[in-house]
């Protein structure tokens, strides 16, 4: 079977839903590089008309890639809850476009109805849809996770205290993250990406801010991010794990790609619970994604890259982590070209993670060979923090020395919850005022005798 | 009248007082601020570091220029081009910067003696990097690399090239093994950084996997001179155990070859 739609006298045919999806999709470099791209805005407009037409039913029938050959295709599938689907069972993608934007329906319905959507459905709903419908519905949905912080609250916007070294010295690391916290940034997690992803390395990272965590009392969970298998020997050896990380694609291809399956990251899951350090019902798993990873894999499979972004949510959300964020614009201009793209992209990854029921942040990033600047990095933070953007990064001075791009820095934290009257989790909040980091009112005090309790991380062996 | 930049009472931005935490690490830490913003002094300072990086990737690499200085030293060169036609194409089509345009196939591709190593340089993502060290780069190899007895490809001197391109290179020629210079893709603290990619059996379709790696070759970080000694001792073990990349990683070290 196939769709159809004509526009202006022309007839276009899509022969099946993948292709619909691809045609559909706004234009980015990777579809393009994949061959995947419409061949004109005419005939990008007329699959978004077919797809609106199209009845949200026709996604529990038609796979993007096989069930026989794919696992996240076999998870999309067999975690789908028709119970929760029942309300937007007889809606098409357009009227559940107008569905989701209604006043009439709330967070409490977004999250009955999650369940119930497959990550195609969701991203279909969002090629047909401008930058503001996907604020506005972002911005209604509402998903919270603990650990030692609550994250996700409404007027709550967390930060990844960023602290990387090129050579994962210790002492570099945790320069980083007292500059960090005097700004009041870290409450999702202290997140290391190690530059050497071994075991020792992942100990001696962890072991220091455990260090730091009992000196200082301070509500903050860590993660290392190296690969899951590293963490699992880490585990094995007792180290002070909070988050299992994982980077995730959209097909069992890629995956295979990232040296992972579902069956591993359970794996994960129960090493990380057995660890006992998180409180009962909290969350332990942390996941990025971001656009194009399927393709730079060669594990795209035909399918469109917000299609596949859109499927790593339906991997996630099995593991209930505490934190997921697309890094959306860390893969290259040959994946988003420019400012235009990236902008789109995180907004999408963004609404779709929220939609489908994560703790949705984004690593608002650029690299020196995209078309883009601090600019617009300040319009997708800004555009986020009206979206209810669950966390961003902190880099220091937003120059990520080990990985070397441009993320969001701790000034850019401070920016955004001044102007959105955005705070810190309330645990978090409440520890930087008993350490005088703020006053009673929350101002940040930037007074350097704050530093002292972590004083012993810097002193020579 | 006292201008407003010499009053100290309109002075508004606030120091970090903990600036000596900075001998632990690079990062741009203890910047200071005013409310949420930085102080005019480091925001400009980043616009600096970036706009070094940028150039590095936008400004045109003039190969025909840079193979004349190559032949200026006695070392045969040609000028080639990939199939992207510009940076813009370059930057969106990875697969069109491993691959020769068809003029430049089509020259390589006439009767030349066989060669045992292609050497090629190409701009990559920063045209800055070949500038400053391509040039340090073969003065301390093509003596290394002569000492072997091998033969030696022209230089290939290539714009719009991604890594892969000498894989097209060593194909047209037959070639054992490949080294390329290339442009690395510029960071905030360092827009001219060098790599060197060593390939056995250059053919088209070789995957990274397959590639040894010599990276941030620039003032500051490695030495030209070390940079050539690498590759030399890598091309001698490629040699002797007929492999390159993670294969070759996972080899012992042998003793080297006994001299003539």
């Amino acid at each position: 079977m196939g769709f159809s739609h004509t526009l202006g006298g022309t007839t276009y045919r899509f022969v099946d839903l993948r292709t619909l999806l691809a045609k559909a999709t706004p234009l980015r470099s990777g579809d393009v590089l994949a061959g995947l791209a419409a061949q004109d805005a005419a005939e990008r407009v007329a699959a978004r008309m077919a797809l609106a037409d199209l009845p949200l039913r026709h996604f529990l029938n038609e796979a993007v890639i096989p069930y026989e050959s794919d696992e996240v295709t076999q998870l999309i599938v067999d975690q789908h809850d028709g119970h929760a689907f029942a309300p937007i069972a007889s809606l098409t993608v357009g009227a559940f476009r107008e569905w989701l934007l209604s006043d009439a329906t709330d967070a409490t319905m977004l999250t009955a109805v999650s369940p119930g959507l497959t990550p195609e459905m969701v991203a279909a709903v969002c090629k047909i849809m401008r930058l503001q419908d996907l604020v506005t519905v972002a911005a209604k949905c509402e998903v919270i996770t603990r650990f030692r912080c609550t994250i996700g609250l409404k007027g709550t916007m967390s930060t990844r205290l960023q602290p990387n070294h090129p050579l994962d010295d210790p002492k570099g690391v945790a320069a980083s993250i007292l500059d960090g916290l005097m700004y009041g940034v870290g409450d999702a997690t202290i997140g290391i990406n190690p530059a050497s992803d071994d075991v020792d390395t992942m100990m001696r990272l962890l072991d220091m801010i455990e260090t730091l965590r009992l000196a200082s009392h301070a509500p903050i969970q860590s993660c290392v991010l190296a690969h899951v298998t590293t963490a699992l020997k880490a585990i094995e050896r007792r180290a002070p794990v909070d988050l299992v990380f994982q980077s995730l694609a959209g097909t069992e291809a890629a995956n295979r790609g990232f040296g992972i399956t579902l069956t591993l990251l359970d794996e994960a899951l129960s090493a990380a619970e057995s660890l006992g350090r998180c409180p009962t019902g909290g969350n332990v798993m942390y996941f990025e994604t971001g656009q194009g990873s399927e393709l730079s894999s060669d594990g795209h499979c035909g399918v469109d890259q917000q299609t596949l972004e859109a499927r790593c949510y339906a991997v996630a959300r099995r593991y209930r982590p505490l934190l997921v964020n697309t890094v959306v614009g860390f893969i290259g201009p040959e994946y988003l070209y420019d400012g235009k793209q990236i902008l789109r992209a995180g907004l999408e990854d963004h609404f779709c993670g929220k939609l489908l029921g994560l703790p949705m942040g984004c690593d608002v990033c650029y690299t020196n060979h995209a078309e883009a600047d601090q600019d617009d990095m300040d319009a997708l933070l800004t555009l986020l923090g009206v979206a209810g953007c669950t966390y961003i990064m902190g880099v220091p001075g937003a120059d990520d020395i080990m990985l070397n791009y441009q993320s969001t820095s701790f000034h850019d934290a401070l920016y955004v919850r001044k102007v959105l009257g955005k705070r810190a989790a309330p645990e978090f909040e409440a520890w930087l005022a008993a350490t005088g980091i703020s006053d009673a009112k929350g101002e940040l005090q930037f007074e350097p005798a704050r530093l002292m309790p972590a004083l012993p991380l810097l002193e020579a062996e | 009248m006292m201008s407003g930049a010499d009053d100290k009472t309109l002075a508004t931005s606030s120091a970090d007082e903990w600036t000596w935490l900075s001998r632990f690490t690079e990062a741009r830490i203890a910047l200071g601020r005013c409310g949420p913003g930085l102080p005019t002094s480091a925001h400009l300072a980043f616009q600096a570091a970036h706009a070094e990086a940028r150039d590095a990737v936008l400004k045109p690499f003039d190969a025909a220029q840079f193979a004349a200085e190559v032949a200026a030293r006695g070392w045969p060169a040609l000028a080639v081009h990939s199939r992207a036609a510009d940076r813009a194409t370059y930057l969106q089509r990875p697969d069109a910067g491993r691959l020769l345009s068809p003029a430049s196939e089509a020259l390589l591709s006439e009767p030349r003696a066989p060669a045992d190593i292609v050497l090629v340089v190409a701009d990559g993502l920063s045209s800055r990097a070949v500038q400053v060290n391509a040039l340090p780069v073969l003065d301390a190899l093509m003596p290394l690399l002569a000492a072997t007895g091998r033969r030696l490809s022209p230089v290939i001197v290539a714009s719009q090239g991604r890594v892969a391109l000498a894989d097209h290179v060593g194909e047209l020629f037959g070639a054992s093994a490949s080294i390329i210079l290339i442009g690395e893709r510029p960071g905030l603290s360092a827009a001219d950084s060098l790599g060197l990619y060593l390939t056995w059996m250059p053919r088209r379709g070789r995957v990274d996997s397959e590639r040894n790696c010599i990276s941030n070759v620039r003032h500051g970080g490695l030495a030209p001179a070390d940079a050539a000694r690498q590759a030399s001792d890598l091309i001698a073990r490629m040699f002797q155990h007929q492999a390159a990349g993670v294969g070759l990683a996972r080899l012992p070290q042998l003793p080297p070859p006994e001299e003539p």
